[in-house]
């Protein structure tokens, strides 16, 4: 097996790929489909801009511009922003860990082909008569009314890729219990770790409404259940409940990884160890759990009556405090540090005042009077742009660039990548600072056009400025990846120089064991407590032995793939065909089969010996 | 770095210049300029909790520029600095300070919700089961357009929304079709107009705020609701609580409507085989909700957009009987009612504009 990295033909590199339990590969799998679904969702923002440059425009239509604006939300949300989070948290936190691979590899890999074809059947409804277009909340009256299949192709894409997105939860979960190196207690895991932590708690609560919500919309359309439809004593105000006790955790599902990702950053580049380390990782077990219990602020106007408004306005306001504390910690883990502008440093730092504005919007949003005015204005669409762009894609482009070395073993180009920085940053603000007074100016959010003089031109010309700005540092971006693929120069085990945690004590890219030995975890940031003792590795925790790792399985691409099949009878069956039941029924024996074959088969995986680590040794290490 | 500071204050400058430019927006239409009591008690929670949010942003500010300023890394400095753990002093400072000024906005947040909430005035009834003391307005959103009944009044009208100044006008608010929402931005925050139940909530128009935008006050749709959700536009028209009640004594008093002009008794004949089934030209309108599927036109000649959203012109209201899916997509008037000829049209169009109630 230690000959696996030898050059391979096109053709062998995809089947690894396909086939690989690898949480690396997996990771760069995430990386790759949640980088293209991110392009696309930026390009439908690029058509609601150019559709909003100025009054009455006729761009798009405006049919068409709701199935844009429900594509771009979607899409950014579950295929984009999710992907790209369980990239990096596939990429590091086994290695954080000291961890050879993730819990249950198998499932791993399940869990990205379901978001895979999920992602794929949800984006080919662009081709196959028409997207989903009732927002990406699809509240239930309004996506009932809905013609055509948009809306099949949402709620079977989404359930799809949310299946996905729990296993990839619960693996994380159970891999953080249980496989963690030697003397990494709990509180010794890097932050980034905890996040992963907390957000895996937040996946298993949260999906389960969302599948609920997504099962009882689709018993509506196909098979004519009547549990939103109000004339048959249905009730839509369900869904929107359903939808948000997902819909809220979700964006704390997003963030949260985003703020262990800028922890470990501001810690690394700083030279200092995270400041209030202990208080940080209660702030995020307590902003996960406060989470759950503020999912009513998304339905003040839906008239759930004061008692609830106030209730959940206070418990929305209590979430501001843990927020705080973080950014206050993050402040100080900088006071007094030794303070290096790399670029995943330069997104760390901007993001700072980017995210407190978005927070503190978020606040003024929590006064439920006030968000009478607010809501579904174009207010609410800043402050959430300013959290999920200013916090999570700010953090997965640190992230990104931060990690980059250890997925690829080479770096980004930082020139490029400060140019990406600054006009992605200026971009960014020019596009959504002016339309927190749009909204208060009387706009709504998610209208096709807005007429003349309405006092909203200037404000929107601006808006689209900003987001051509930020599509060119996009550009740049994939330029620099191109590039830096190209001439793919090495790096060491710290091309950073200042790691601090397990993952820069190994080689970039890691071996395909990870560790060679386990090793022995001495204190927080396990890495610089060796490095400052003078040695350059960590001390093993266990003796040169066989290592156990799981086999190569086609079998997940199959079972997602039996799924994905099966979709399209379900979704074209209510048309009264007569091939959607044979379909169903191949996609589901597809599916089946391929489990019955995993079931049956005995799989025990295999042993690479000690003498072939040994080897590996003499040749430096190798992926 | 220089050229770069040099990009940052133009791109600073645009934007001031922008928003100076667009101002606070329109008083007719802007959050910003309250036009109620609603709306002010709205406001000033806007202003309070920004007040807030911008101390909290000027700490945040002062301490990030000291840390950039004071701590970059020299090049070449191999220093390491001194690895602190935390303090606890701190970090109970950045603990209760917070929650102190969020109990100065939680405090204020919970009293005006229950404030706004108050829609006693409604059950009041006295004995023929009209409110005793308070005006209200039965508002029903459909697919892009708005009715709005007066059951006290026993009156209807639509897109045009006519309510006295300086009183609570109280709403009870409810869809047809899709969930929609009932924003006047000038007047006060938006409230849901679901398909199950009654939502009710009020607004108060203030009679000097009402002159500065010229007695006129725009109204939106603020819930998705389909592909014209953008043109779900509607008018409100404060009046003075006298001129309220003329109008009101008007409108009951308005029976069938009478036109003048063979163009506009040929128009009343068009209208009368292709139209009367879905709107109806009486402000008495007694068929039941479920009958009224389209606006009720009695106060046509007197309304302030054709469907909301194109100048009131006999051009446009051509333009929109020839073809209202170019105006308004996916709206539920297209195709019912069969072909008309271009003098059908115009005897139409002479015959709507003749509609209407004040004005004779």
């Amino acid at each position: 097996m230690s000959t696996y990295a030898n050059k391979k033909g096109f053709g062998a590199t995809i089947w690894d790929y396909l086939t690989t339990v690898d949480h690396k590969k997996i990771a760069i799998l995430y990386l790759i489909s949640g980088g293209l679904f991110f392009v696309i969702g930026g390009l439908e923002a690029m058509f609601i801009r150019i559709q909003l440059a100025i009054p009455n425009n006729d761009f798009v239509s405006a049919g068409f511009y709701n199935e844009i604006l429900t594509m771009h939300g979607t899409t950014m949300i579950f295929l984009a922003a999710m992907p790209l989070v369980f990239a990096v948290m596939n990429a590091v936190v086994p290695l954080q860990i000291g961890a050879r691979d993730v819990a249950f590899p198998f499932l791993n890999s399940l869990g990205f082909w379901l978001f895979f074809f999920g992602g794929v059947f949800l984006n080919l409804s662009w081709f196959l008569g028409g997207a989903p277009d009732a927002g990406w909340t699809s509240y239930a009256s309004l996506s009932l009314h809905s013609a055509g299949h948009g809306i099949d192709f949402y709620v079977l894409g989404l359930q799809l890729s949310g299946f996905g997105t729990l296993m990839a939860g619960i693996n994380f979960l159970v891999t953080i219990i249980n496989m963690r190196t030697p003397g990494m207690t709990y509180m010794r895991m890097p932050l980034f770790t905890w996040s992963t932590f907390v957000v895996s708690a937040l996946i298993l609560f949260a999906f389960p409404p969302l599948t609920v919500g997504l099962v009882l919309m689709m018993f509506d359309r196909m098979f004519g259940a009547n549990f939103f439809d109000v004339a048959a004593g249905g009730n839509t105000i369900i869904w929107e409940h359903l939808f948000w006790i997902f819909g809220h955790p979700e964006v704390y599902i997003l963030i949260l990884p985003a703020f262990g990702i800028f922890s470990e950053i501001f810690a690394t580049f700083s030279r200092k160890r995270l400041f209030g380390y202990s208080s940080m990782v209660f702030a995020t077990v307590l902003i996960g759990f406060l989470g759950f219990m503020v999912w009513a602020h998304h339905m003040f106007t839906t008239g759930l009556g004061p008692i609830a408004n106030a209730i959940f306005a206070v418990a929305t306001m209590a979430i501001a405090v843990p927020t705080g504390i973080k950014i206050f910690n993050w402040i100080f883990t900088m006071w007094g540090g030794s303070v290096k502008f790399t670029v995943p440093m330069l997104y760390a730092v901007a993001f700072i005042p980017t995210f407190t504005m978005g927070g503190v919007t978020g606040i003024m949003l929590a006064s439920a009077p006030a968000d009478y005015q607010y809501h579904d204005s174009y207010f609410v669409v800043a402050h959430f742009h300013y959290v999920i762009v200013g916090g999570v894609v700010l953090g997965l482009l640190a992230g990104i660039n931060f990690y980059w070395p250890k997925m690829f073993g080479t770096m980004l180009s930082e020139k490029l990548g400060q140019i990406t920085f600054w006009t992605f940053l200026i971009g960014f603000h020019l596009t959504f600072f002016i339309q927190h007074f749009l909204g208060l100016m009387g706009m709504p959010r998610r209208v096709f056009t807005f007429l003349d003089n309405q006092g909203f031109n200037a404000g929107n010309m601006i808006s689209t400025v900003g987001a051509f700005l930020m599509a060119f540092g996009v550009l740049v971006m994939v330029i620099n990846i191109i590039i830096t693929s190209v001439k793919n120069e090495k790096v060491g085990n710290d091309p950073w120089g200042d790691g601090r945690t397990l993952e820069w004590a190994i080689a970039s890219p890691p071996p395909f064991y990870n560790f060679k030995q386990l090793p022995l975890v001495r204190g927080l940031d396990p890495y610089w407590v060796e490095k400052m003792e003078g040695k350059k590795e960590m001390t093993p925790a266990e003796p040169l032995g066989d290592i156990h790792m799981p086999n190569s399985s086609i079998l997940p691409v199959t079972i997602a793939l039996g799924l994905f099949v099966a979709a399209f009878g379900a979704l074209y069956h209510m048309d009264d065909k007569s091939w959607t039941l044979p379909i169903i029924i191949v996609g589901l024996l597809i599916t089946f089969g391929s489990m019955l074959i995993r079931s049956v088969k005995d799989d025990h995986g295999f042993h690479i010996h000690k003498e072939e680590l040994m080897d590996d040794k003499d040749k430096g290490g190798k992926a | 770095m220089k050229k770069r500071l040099h990009k940052w204050r133009l791109i600073a400058l645009l934007g001031i210049v922008g928003l100076v430019l667009s101002g606070c927006g329109e008083p007719f239409l802007s959050a910003l300029k309250p036009a109620g009591d609603v709306a002010q008690s709205q406001y000033d929670l806007l202003i309070l909790s920004t007040l807030i949010m911008v101390l909290v942003i000027i700490v945040v500010i002062i301490l990030f520029v000291v840390v950039l300023l004071r701590f970059r890394r020299k090049k070449g400095d191999e220093t390491i600095p001194k690895q602190i753990e935390g303090s606890h002093k701190l970090e109970i400072i950045w603990t209760v300070i917070p929650i102190l000024l969020l109990i100065v906005l939680a405090v204020p947040t919970v009293v005006t919700t229950f404030d706004l909430a108050d829609t006693k005035a409604m059950d009041k009834k006295d004995k023929d089961g009209k409110t005793k003391d308070a005006l209200v307005v039965n508002v029903r959103a459909n697919l892009y357009w708005w009715e709005f009944e007066y059951p006290d009044l026993g009156v209807i009208t639509s897109q045009d929304l006519v309510v006295p100044t300086d009183q609570k006008v109280y709403f009870n608010l409810t869809a047809s079709d899709v969930k929609h929402s009932f924003w006047i931005p000038a007047a006060g925050g938006k409230m849901d107009t679901n398909t199950e139940g009654v939502n009710k909530f009020y607004l108060e128009f203030d009679s000097k705020k009402a002159e500065d935008s010229n007695n006129l006050f725009y109204g939106k749709c603020a819930e998705l609701c389909g592909p014209s959700h953008a043109l779900m536009d509607f008018k409100v028209v404060p009046k003075s609580k006298s001129d309220f009640e003329a109008w009101a004594k008007d409108m009951k008093a308005t029976k069938e409507p009478v036109v003048e002009g063979d163009v506009a008794k040929q128009g009343e004949a068009v209208f009368n085989k292709s139209c009367i089934g879905c709107h109806a030209v009486t402000p008495n309108d007694s068929r039941p909700e479920a009958a009224r599927q389209a606006p009720n036109l009695s106060t046509f000649g007197e309304r302030q957009k054709i469907a909301g959203v194109l100048d009131h012109t006999e051009e446009n209201v051509k333009n929109w009987i020839k073809d209202p899916e170019k105006y308004k997509p996916g709206n539920t008037m297209t195709g019912t009612y069969g072909e008309l000829s271009d003098s059908d049209i115009n005897a139409l169009a002479a015959y709507l504009l003749e509609l209407k109630v004040e004005e004779k």
